[in-house]
């Protein structure tokens, strides 16, 4: 037997295992971005009459409705993220630092059931709770608070809500895993050497958890970006999501060459801000990606 | 040690009590530190001399008791405000500062500026033989020079009183034996008062002036090493500090403070009484293992004391502390005995049979039956 047959062997049985996930990724991601960026690229000058050209994203930069939704939606995402990243730490805290054992499992527990069910049914879900009839403003009324049931759907506060609410689950995940490697003894050294509270949080515990932090909210402000189902049923008509523009250009108006341009757009916008994330956080990528 | 006059102690516990659940892990707990000494609390683990720590550094709350460091009562003070600083177990350095971050943390805190802490964290490693490694990362450190950053890191904001909680324990030997040196000067040198926690009897007797020998959440006997090893106050002492031969037995008489105390078995020796010890009382009594002289006739041993002999189980080299283990002829007990620097025994074989001898005064004998 020669040396390089069971290298051969080696190579073959690992090229088996990875072809599954790599035909995965060649014909259903690869392929169809592939058509998607030729589609963009082409404009109908005739019934069936098709010409190369740049105008879908001359559209997009020329119209003001255009920018200003892709603008709102990366702001308003960027805002979720925060949120999210603002109440996701306390609980991811009180998971990794102050519960114990079984406690810290269940509280883990709580954070995982909304995703038992599916999220279109979450959603609706808000909805009852919303809606001018539905039980949170008849509760209000209720308590005399107000007059009149108001409706608390179809807001961008309403928006935010829902997308916090869906996206809770991935920032903990990786901040709980870095908040659990971090030594006790550091944050006792801190308060020990006259360090208060806040200083401990800013000196010791954020940057220790900076991986986690910037995984969680690369995760979170992706999905964000991406959601169509809660801006659209929680925003209405009126929510202006991104994703909905694509949505409109794809089934309303056959338009598949302008919403291939605007799914190309969106592709760089999220690029572009994990991008700037990470410079901005001082990350590297695959630090980041081994803690989310 | 006198509370009233202030000015030269450092640290005051007094009555301290703390409870976990069911169990005491320290109880009327009382005694002071001087200032300026080094002062170790020794004890097996489990016996409270952590609980004792931190509560002195205001990790935990003491139930009962007052703590007062530099003569002000820490009751309701925190940990950022006491002027006490810790070196911890596993040192807690900063990983994700320089080291001469590490030292300056605390000096920031303290509002420094930052060229003046750089400067001060400068020359606070130049005091510690680590001059010129301010921009190093923590971990291009190896252990011993981390064990001086974590020093340099409390004493650099000067404070009243350095808390040391077992910080050799992480060390290899060889180095754990280099540091216990190199701290003694360092205390000697800064002057500043030390508190230091061990298991460890050899560290403890090494760098204290003064002893507090803890077990079960109380102080057995606080003195100075030499009173310890010499004057165990209690078994607990006799047995933990230093190595010992333990002798269980009855006492047959007692003449002029000299116990003898006779085995089951039927073996005597005498031995020096420490507290009441009566007649006819069940009671144990400790041999140091370099208190006994070593004969291979009984002709060789001094005439004026009692001779005991027995049969050579193993020679135990090590150097200046070697031993040699003998099975007494009557009790077949083990008894440690060190062999003299001389080499004069070192051609022992076992099975061989050998006599010794020990002045009563230096062995000493307690009343009660064996218990630890």
């Amino acid at each position: 037997m020669t040396a390089s047959e069971p290298n051969w062997q080696r190579r073959l049985l690992l090229a088996l295992l990875l072809a599954p996930a790599l035909l995965w990724l060649l014909l259903l991601i690869v392929l169809p971005h592939v058509d998607l960026a030729l589609v963009s690229f082409r404009e109908r000058v005739a019934p069936r009459e098709y010409v190369t050209s740049l105008a879908q994203y001359q559209t997009f930069f020329t119209e003001p409705l255009y920018w200003q939704i892709f603008v709102r939606t990366a702001v308003v995402s960027a805002i979720a993220t925060a949120i999210t990243l603002l109440i996701a730490f306390p609980v991811a805290w009180t998971i990794a630092k102050i519960a114990k054992g079984r406690r810290a499992a269940l509280l883990f527990l709580v954070c995982l059931i909304p995703f038992w069910v599916s999220e279109t049914v979450r959603t609706l879900g808000w909805m009852i709770l919303l809606r001018e009839s539905g039980v949170l403003p008849s509760f209000l009324v209720k308590l005399g608070l107000v007059s009149a049931p108001p409706e608390l759907l179809y807001h961008d506060a309403t928006i935010l809500v829902g997308l916090v609410y869906t996206s809770l689950l991935f920032m903990v995940v990786p901040l709980v895993n870095s908040l659990e490697s971090l030594d006790n003894a550091l944050i006792e050294a801190a308060y020990d050497l006259g360090a208060g509270g806040l200083t401990v949080l800013r000196t010791i515990v954020i940057p220790h958890a900076a991986p986690g932090i910037t995984a969680g909210c690369i995760v979170v402000f992706m999905l964000t970006l991406g959601n169509y189902l809660t801006p659209n049923l929680l925003g209405g008509t009126s929510s202006q999501w991104f994703t909905e523009q694509i949505y409109n250009q794809f089934i309303t108006r056959f338009n598949w060459e302008q919403g291939a341009a605007f799914g190309f757009l969106l592709l760089a916008l999220s690029t572009t801000m994990v991008w700037v994330g990470l410079k901005a956080s001082g990350q590297r990528f695959a630090d980041v990606m081994q803690r989310s | 040690m006198n509370t009233s006059d202030n000015a030269t102690v450092d640290l005051e516990v007094d009555a301290v009590e703390k409870t976990f659940a069911d169990h005491r892990a320290v109880d009327r707990l009382s005694f002071s530190v001087a200032r300026g000494s080094f002062f170790s609390i020794l004890g097996p683990s489990g016996c409270g001399k952590t609980t004792l720590l931190r509560m002195i550094a205001g990790f935990i709350q003491p139930d009962a008791g007052d703590i007062r460091i530099g003569g002000r009562s820490m009751a309701g003070v925190a940990p950022n405000q006491r002027p006490v600083n810790m070196v911890f177990q596993q040192l807690a350095l900063f990983p994700m500062m320089t080291v001469g971050e590490n030292v300056a943390f605390g000096l920031a805190r303290r509002g420094v500026g930052k060229l003046e802490r750089m400067r001060k964290a400068d020359a606070m490693l130049e005091r510690v033989s680590l001059g010129g490694s301010a921009h190093k990362r923590v971990d291009e450190l190896s252990g011993g020079q981390r064990q001086r950053v974590a020093i340099a890191r409390s004493l650099v904001l000067e404070p009243t009183l350095l808390l040391l909680d077992e910080p050799l324990g992480a060390l290899d030997l060889k180095l754990r034996e280099h540091m216990k040196i190199e701290l003694k000067q360092l205390q000697a040198a800064f002057g500043t008062t030390f508190v230091y926690i061990t298991h460890d009897q050899s560290e403890a007797l090494v760098l204290s002036d003064h002893v507090g020998v803890m077990n079960r959440g109380r102080f057995e006997q606080l003195g100075t090493p030499q009173a310890l090893y010499y004057d165990p106050a209690t078994p607990f002492v006799a047995g933990f500090v230093g190595s010992n031969n333990r002798i269980g037995g009855r006492v047959e008489s007692i003449n002029n403070n000299i116990a003898t105390v006779v085995t089951p078995e039927g073996w005597r020796l005498e031995a020096r009484t420490v507290g009441a010890v009566s007649s006819g009382q069940a009671a144990t009594a400790f041999v140091r293992p370099e208190a006994a002289v070593l004969a291979r006739e009984p002709s060789g041993l001094p005439g004026n004391l009692r001779a005991h002999s027995g049969r050579v189980d193993s020679v135990l080299f090590d150097g200046a502390n070697s031993a040699v283990l003998v099975t007494e002829s009557q009790s077949r007990g083990e008894f440690r005995i060190a062999l003299p620097q001389t080499g004069q025994f070192s051609n022992l074989v076992s099975g061989e049979t050998i006599y010794f001898a020990f002045e009563a005064d230096r062995a000493v004998c307690f009343s009660g039956e064996e218990t630890a």
